[in-house]
């Protein structure tokens, strides 16, 4: 089955529903594609206390749930399918779904960031067994248990202070000696009676038998090396872009994030690039938002301006038709 | 769905002839709740080659960690009792890549 839209967005996180919301409210039509989870990263954020006017309820899900609420309100259309390919279609882009293809004039990308692995032995054996990259989805688990959390920005050590309502202790293992994460937080865990801190060591192996029983450190300084057991290994220590589909079709920065202009423009005509899967400094619901935002008056212009052009010559083709 | 339980795990999943998906999850997984739906998608699909069952794990963290599992949302396909299949963590369990694991099972 063929779908016509004016634009397609993929991702379904803040970015994309922003840019729905702004589509959808130029009277364009609009489709948003999500392959998973709506709301993306912010919906596994428990306390989304840093988005302007989330007050009430700050809560990740609660906020993203009223964003896509307030794109569908607009007029945007919600799929949840997974996007197999893009093509370019003279000036227009095709989209492989499961069940079709759907035909838009311009894409916006907003396919987010998910979890960077840590890349040690275990990781991935013990993934769903003691190996977590979301406190909210998984922190029921270990009520009363030992969890070590792995990395020292944002994440991490809010996540740190929130895995203490049900964990025993919360040890977090840094590689640096202090945080990066915003003071205002950092203070909060030292505060914490639950939380340790290890600086200046990684982790170099995940061991247990069937489920995760304890963790290889070593001191990145003095170079010991020691074992600690726990239970459970939370690891925020950063975030990698979804490009899959993009790879070869726009061009990309040496991290795999999509290289934009201030206007959200990529390298190529009619594709644009919204929130945490392109290059920038600040990874935050806020400014997913606010690319969404930009993202969709971009391509509305861009598509205007299509749209003139296409007139444009057809007038001039009768008036050469005319004169000869 | 089949809602399992600890009154009823034994019988419907360990002691059940066949193929058996539990889709573990949990009152505050997101990612488990949206889900939901395209696990009823997938079983008005299969649902006749499979026993579709879920279990909540916020009410049943014992029975979960039995069967080692302590992280959300995870799904596990059983034959005869024994697990054969397991995909585990929001990144990996999309819809696809729930139904391309059925049809592997199936194609065996």
């Amino acid at each position: 089955m063929l779908r016509e839209c004016q634009i397609v967005i993929i991702g379904g996180g803040p970015a994309g529903l922003a840019a729905g919301l702004y589509a959808a409210r130029a009277r364009l039509k609009t489709v948003i594609i999500e392959r998973a989870k709506w709301g993306g990263q912010a919906t596994t954020t428990e306390e989304l206390a840093n988005y302007p006017g989330s007050v009430e309820e700050p809560t990740g899900p609660k906020l993203m749930a009223r964003m896509k609420e307030q794109a569908e309100q607009f007029g945007a259309e919600l799929l949840t399918t997974e996007v197999t390919a893009i093509e370019s279609h003279g000036d227009d882009y095709i989209l492989h779904v499961k069940d079709g293809q759907i035909k838009a004039g311009a894409v916006i990308i907003g396919t987010g960031a998910q979890p960077q692995l840590l890349g040690v032995p275990g990781e991935l054996e013990f993934r769903g067994k003691g190996v977590s990259y979301c406190a909210t989805c998984d922190a029921d688990f270990f009520t009363d248990l030992e969890v070590v959390v792995i990395g020292g920005g944002d994440a991490a050590v809010e996540e740190a202070i929130y895995l203490t309502k049900f964990a025993s202790k919360v040890t977090i293992i840094h590689r640096r000696n202090e945080f990066r994460a915003a003071r205002s937080i950092v203070d909060k865990a030292l505060q914490n009676e639950k939380i340790s801190i290890i600086w200046d060591s990684v982790v170099e192996e995940i061991r247990g038998d069937g489920i995760v029983q304890e963790v290889s450190l070593k001191n990145v300084k003095t170079g010991m090396k020691q074992e600690m057991a726990t239970d459970g290994v939370f690891i925020f220590t950063g975030t990698k872009p979804v490009n899959d589909l993009f790879n070869g079709l726009i061009k990309i920065n040496e991290k795999g994030y999509i290289i934009t202009d201030e206007d959200m423009c990529t390298s190529r005509k009619g594709i644009f690039a919204a929130g945490d899967v392109r290059v920038k400094k600040l990874r935050q619901v806020v400014t997913a938002a606010a690319d969404g935002a930009i993202a969709a008056i971009s391509a509305e212009k861009y598509l205007e301006e299509k749209h003139e052009q296409e007139k444009a010559k057809k007038l001039l083709d009768k008036e050469v038709k005319k004169i000869c | 769905m089949l809602d399992l339980n600890k009154d009823n795990f034994e019988q419907e999943v360990l002691g059940t002839p066949g193929l058996v998906l539990v889709d573990y999850w949990g009152t505050s997984c997101e990612p488990c709740k949206a889900l939901m739906p395209e696990m009823e998608k997938l079983m008005a699909r299969y649902g006749d080659k499979l026993k579709f069952c879920k279990l909540n794990t916020s009410e049943n963290r014992r029975l979960a960690i039995g069967q080692k599992v302590l992280g959300l949302p995870t799904l596990i396909i059983y034959k005869d009792g024994q697990k054969i299949k397991e995909l585990s963590g929001a990144e990996n369990c999309t819809p696809k890549a729930i139904e391309d694991m059925i049809q592997e099972t199936l194609a065996v």
